[in-house]
């Protein structure tokens, strides 16, 4: 008989108080509270953490790498959204 | 030749040190057993942790009766050359593994206590056994949750994972009183503020038995007749096999430095 | 960890797939772009990556109980709590690793399976004993060290979560092969018995070691594709010499003597070793080490041993979510 699968958990990591939550893996784990407790234990063996968030990993939706396209390049061309397209004369100095 | 087993001058501060660093290697040394055999990967890491945490504290207390005992004592002497007759800690932590359920009911039983311990031991007059005590009730507190996390799904899992846990419960509650235990060589350092008196932390630990116990839908047993020895040597026939692997190779290769 | 003896690819099945996709894969890896779990990627990619990375994953599980065995019996208290580390980094590094292979859409359970029921390998190395203390030092020293030489390559393999899952796991890594070769210097400076045990260890060890690269340029089928693809970026002989010429003066430093009687050095510095042992390489891997059936057997009754617990914590999450949703209902 093959193994039952045991549902499957995404691990994000705030290494520093000021920083963001960054995904470190994956774990099993039957319930939410047995995932977080893994978490701990595989992934803040060497200090690495000071909150820990378990997702899901089905509750995540992620975009289609096929629609990079229509979802990402029309971005790119918006350069007036960055502050090196605008010309401030050097006198001026930082701003 | 074997290596010979070490002396002791076992003033109450050297035992005291001794009997807790006994408790946390025997448990550790448990645990470590786990090490590639778990239920699952993640548990196989929770156990390992854990497992370190103990031997941590093992060696911190017996570099600390190595100290105030001032012979030519070290945590590796401690540990590997005495004998069954000579270690200190409690007859709960030298028991085998058996299955998950016996080895979380274990683990549940001494963490509930070990938890309250190290707290109260925050206080104590003695400042390496209060620094001691401060790092150790970090690792405790996660160790009873984890091990209460495991007891209420066993307990209130499947019909199997309940009888184990049930079973276990059972099995291992005779060996629960001796960790309140208090002889006369601690009765003076509790009275002088070096160490706390366990029996004070025994309401408190039946607090967090009865409520665990209670959702994860088991019992706990009505008897009362406990265990006693391990704090004077009198061991279960456990301890001897756990030494003689534990201590094989200082055993024999005397005075080899590894 | 343990790779490299176990690459192969499935290059074959490649007509099927659309062409222009294809190329625009070729492209985007000779690009040295990363591939993502959800981008298109050829079949073939996708099976030859599964099969490497699970056999990583299983030789990580499996490799801990060679070592494992030591645990309970490691000769000092600081040496314990690093044995103890380190196999249990080793269940990390498998955890990593069989997640890394779970996002090309095979789950952790149905490749464990695949192990258990022996038609997955992992690599040989881990179906010697462990007879001696002795061992532990040589492993680390040299099987960590022939890892490290396979895995750091890993870190920039094209697959993206096999390379950030290597990364992580070179990481963690790195002390252990220095914990291997301190044990070794302590033996080498010790008494003469642990001296003996130490080069008793390397005796050993030492042909199993070399083996682990794979077989030899010349035979070893299937590279290319790997090569192609940059999951693999070094030839298992180059890999091979690699470590040899690294471990050769550290042995000497040890004091220690490889048993390879007819190894020269030539004129660019190389270390030259004698032929290696197919035959044995080629046994083990079918079945015939010395432990290959103590292992698997090992990881089985793990296994088994754990089911009514995990079965019980899928009970309890079942129970508890039917107890909020009846609650929420109120």
């Amino acid at each position: 008989m093959p193994t039952p699968n045991t549902p499957l958990w995404e691990v994000f990591i705030r290494s520093r108080n000021g920083l963001a939550h960054k995904h470190v893996g994956s774990l099993h784990a039957s319930d939410a509270t047995l995932a977080l407790q893994a978490a701990r234990d595989i992934y803040t063996r060497r200090g690495e953490g000071l909150s820990i968030w378990v997702v899901p990993s089905n509750a995540i939706t992620a975009s289609d790498p096929s629609e990079k396209g229509m979802m990402f390049e029309p971005a790119e061309s918006k350069i007036y959204r960055h502050p090196t397209f605008y010309d401030v004369p050097d006198e001026v100095g930082h701003m | 030749m074997t290596a010979a087993n070490i002396k002791v001058s076992e003033t109450p501060l050297v035992l005291y040190a001794l009997r807790r660093a006994d408790d946390a290697l025997i448990l550790g040394h448990r645990l470590s057993e786990w090490c590639g055999h778990a239920p699952a990967m993640e548990e196989d890491m929770a156990l390992a942790n854990m497992g370190l945490d103990l031997l941590g504290q093992a060696r911190e207390l017996y570099a600390y009766a190595a100290k105030v005992e001032g012979r030519d004592n070290d945590e590796d002497k401690f540990a590997y050359l005495r004998d069954v007759r000579q270690y200190r800690n409690l007859l709960l932590l030298e028991q085998p593994n058996g299955d998950f359920a016996r080895t979380m009911v274990r683990q549940f039983f001494y963490a509930a206590f070990a938890d309250l311990y190290w707290r109260a031991m925050m206080k104590s007059s003695d400042p390496t056994l209060a620094a001691i005590a401060a790092k150790s009730e970090k690792e405790s507190a996660y160790h009873i949750r984890h091990s209460s996390e495991w007891i209420v799904r066993l307990g209130d899992g499947t019909e199997e994972s309940h009888r184990r846990a049930q079973l276990a419960i059972d099995d291992l509650w005779a060996y629960t009183g001796e960790m309140f235990a208090v002889d006369d060589s601690e009765r003076g350092l509790i009275d002088a503020g070096i160490a706390i008196d366990p029996g004070t932390l025994k309401a408190q630990w039946q607090k967090t038995m009865t409520s665990v116990v209670n959702e994860a839908t088991l019992a706990l047993p009505k008897s009362d007749w406990m265990q006693q020895g391990g704090r004077s040597g009198r061991h279960s026939e456990h301890l001897g096999h756990l030494l003689s692997e534990l201590q094989s190779l200082q055993r024999t290769f005397p005075g080899a430095t590894w | 960890m343990y790779t490299q003896a176990l690459n192969s690819s499935d290059g074959d099945d490649r007509g099927i797939e659309d062409a222009a996709r294809a190329a625009a894969f070729q492209a985007r890896i000779d690009d040295d772009e990363r591939i993502e779990p959800n981008d298109w990627m050829p079949a073939a990619y996708r099976k030859t990556l599964t099969r490497q990375i699970s056999q990583h994953a299983h030789s990580e599980i499996v490799g801990m109980l060679p070592e494992g065995n030591w645990i309970t019996r490691a000769p000092s208290l600081r040496r314990k709590a690093a044995l103890l580390a380190k196999v249990q980094d080793e269940c990390g590094h498998g955890l990593y690793l069989y997640a890394a292979a779970e996002t090309l859409g095979t789950s952790r359970e149905e490749l464990v399976d695949l192990m258990l029921s022996g038609k997955a390998k992992y690599s040989s190395i881990f179906n010697y004993p462990t007879l001696t203390w002795a061992d532990i030092g040589t492993i680390g020293w040299l099987v960590d060290g022939a890892a490290i030489m396979n895995q750091i390559p890993l870190c920039r393999c094209s697959y993206g979560p096999y390379a950030r899952a290597m990364i992580r796991v070179c990481k963690e890594e790195s002390f252990h092969q220095r914990q291997g070769f301190e044990i070794m210097v302590t033996l080498c400076r010790g008494t003469e018995e642990q001296k003996a045990m130490a080069q008793d260890a390397l005796n050993r060890w030492w042909w199993p070691v070399l083996m682990m690269f794979g077989p030899p340029d010349k035979v070893s089928q299937h590279s290319d594709t790997s090569t192609k693809w940059k999951i693999k970026r070094f030839s298992n002989d180059e890999l091979r010499q690699k470590f040899v010429d690294a471990t050769v003066p550290q042995a000497q430093f040890l004091g220690l003597t490889i048993p390879d009687p007819g190894m020269t050095q030539n004129e660019s510095g190389n270390w030259v070793y004698s032929e290696i042992d197919w035959a044995e390489f080629n046994q083990v891997l079918a079945g015939n080490g010395p432990c290959n059936r103590e292992r698997l057997a090992a990881r089985r009754k793990a296994h088994d041993d754990g089911a009514w617990v995990r079965e019980a914590a899928a009970a309890y999450a079942e129970k508890r979510k039917a107890r909020l949703l009846a609650q929420a209902a109120e």
